[in-house]
């Protein structure tokens, strides 16, 4: 009888983060909008509902009202099997997030941890994940029977296997100082020193690297050459349309959600809000209610980061991504490996 | 539970390797392949070794495989044809090395009177990645050396193969 109350719980609790960060990422892709038309001098979608507050529910029901179209030699299994891979992989990261700490309900002696499940390998799950999703890109390009996603297609892989390298080296500096890969515990390790004892502080070197890896993966803005406008269309996903499509966008912005959402547990002390501990006293609902408004606020900062280096940056050029990725990114992640695992040599006591 | 997960993933396994074999475009059967891996990946899971299955999904379904698609897709690889067998030797040979498994599984299940299905639960700390880290820099180390020495050795020698030689123009 425990398993099946465990199960539905569970159910509950993913059903519940899945919302949130959906919508999140509704408003993610308006916020996108805004910022953008800010920082080129326009005004952006502000005519749905106030200030635009409801565009993203107006665009999610034009994509399912718009014709679905499916080109005439495509392959159709693995046409329709792309968008489906990559919005999954892209969702199935956000279960071992820890959004915060465990929370006791006000008037209850409930307690109810903010993170759906934990285990042993947490980021290598999320890495694991996170390298299947290459496939729906790669299946999308090569499915459509057209040359532009073709090439959209086998850019964004060869792009996302370098630079995953890059992303994974830049990791073990944290695994390193945590000395695990459980991420509610490698957020537990940096609730020192009043809640500052913050990852970035120790493998500054790694926060860089993993940044601009992490941008390279989502294919974003300055290294979005799969779908680079002006050489291939819309890269992989020329062919697709009405929802197929806003899946594959869907995912992009997921994907851009997860990878802030790994930053902020990682290198920016996760849920941990400087003093926080120090006003409520642990355990508390009000220090609960802080730690994950922490949380959600820095990973918002990640996002606008995101927005503002696309409103910024022009786009590389494919033989300068390479380069950069193999001949700089992957020295600077061994690098920062080398001075972490020096300074732990050093001062055992971190 | 875990009997039900088992047979749930087993059955997956076993499904996408039969596909493996099955489907005639190359692609299919790469992506097949990949379902393979993820559910033997998840069976890994159940039996308690996390570490193992990240590992199975980061490696195989996440690099090696992506490589293999990724070449298929760029040789254009066409639709195999069916019934063309050239050497005809393989089908004896096939059947004979299918029946001597098929004799060998039939040997162990019969031999083997002790046949208990007991996946260890979550106490079992064997499979985690702190033992099997430091049991890989202490028990194990001259083995994990010498694969790194051989890995090292794969590395150089591919950049030796695909590196153009002084002078050489594109």
């Amino acid at each position: 009888m425990d398993t099946v109350v465990d199960i539905v719980l569970k159910f509950v609790a993913i059903t519940v983060a899945f919302v949130v960060v959906l919508l999140i990422v509704a408003y993610t892709v308006l916020a996108e909008r805004r910022v953008l038309g800010l920082i080129q001098g326009r005004l952006g979608p502000n005519r749905v509902g106030y200030g635009g507050i409801l565009q993203p529910f107006a665009d999610l029901l034009k994509f399912i009202l718009k014709e679905d179209i499916v080109p005439d030699k495509s392959t159709r299994f693995i046409y329709f099997l792309a968008p489906v891979v990559a919005t999954m992989a892209a969702l199935m990261t956000m279960i071992v997030y820890p959004f915060g700490p465990e929370i006791t309900i006000p008037f209850t002696s409930i307690t109810i941890p903010l993170v759906i499940t934990h285990f042993d390998v947490g980021l290598l799950y999320v890495l694991g994940i996170t390298s299947i999703g290459v496939y729906g890109i790669m299946l999308a390009g090569w499915s459509s029977n057209n040359k532009y996603s073709l090439m959209g297609g086998l850019r964004s892989s060869a792009q996302m296997i370098s630079y995953e390298l890059a992303l994974g080296l830049s990791l073990i500096g944290v695994i390193l100082l945590a000395g695990t890969l459980d991420l509610a515990l490698i957020v537990e390790h940096q609730s020192g020193w009043h809640g500052l004892r913050w990852n970035i502080f120790f493998n500054p070197l790694g926060f860089i690297v993993y940044l601009i890896a992490a941008i390279a993966e989502t294919n974003r803005v300055p290294f979005d050459l799969p779908e680079a406008e002006t050489e291939l269309v819309a890269g992989f996903h020329t062919e697709y349309s009405a929802m197929k499509f806003a899946l594959f966008f869907l995912a992009e912005y997921i994907n851009m959600f997860t990878v802030s959402m790994l930053a902020t547990t990682l290198f920016l002390g996760g849920w941990n809000v400087p003093f926080a501990e120090d006003i409520f006293g642990r355990g508390t609902f009000l220090f609960g209610l802080v730690s994950a408004i922490g949380f959600l606020a820095k990973v918002i900062f990640f996002l606008f980061l995101y927005i503002w280096l696309r409103g910024t940056l022009p786009r590389f050029r494919f033989d300068q991504l390479m380069d950069f990725g193999w001949k700089v990114l992957l020295p600077l992640a061994l690098l920062s490996i080398f001075i972490t695992a020096t300074l732990i040599f050093l001062f055992p006591s971190l | 539970m875990l009997a039900l997960l088992f047979i749930l993933f087993a059955g997956l396994a076993i499904g996408c390797a039969l596909a493996v074999v099955a489907q005639r475009n190359p692609l299919y059967s790469a992506i097949s392949l990949v379902g393979v891996f993820i559910s033997l990946a998840c069976l890994y899971v159940t039996l308690a070794a996390p570490f193992i299955a990240a590992v199975q999904v980061i490696v195989y379904a996440g690099a090696i495989m992506v490589l293999v698609v990724f070449v298929i897709m760029l040789l254009n690889v066409e639709q195999e044809d069916r019934g063309r067998a050239r050497l005809k030797f393989l089908v004896p040979t096939a059947v004979a090395l299918a029946a001597i498994l098929i004799a060998e599984v039939a040997f162990i299940l019969v031999s083997v009177q002790e046949f208990r299905v007991n996946p260890t639960g979550a106490s079992s700390d064997i499979g985690l990645t702190h033992s099997i880290g430091s049991q890989l820099f202490t028990r194990y180390l001259l083995p994990f050396e010498i694969t790194s020495i051989l890995l090292l050795m794969a590395i150089v020698g591919a950049m030796t193969l695909a590196r153009r030689a002084k002078g050489e123009q594109r």
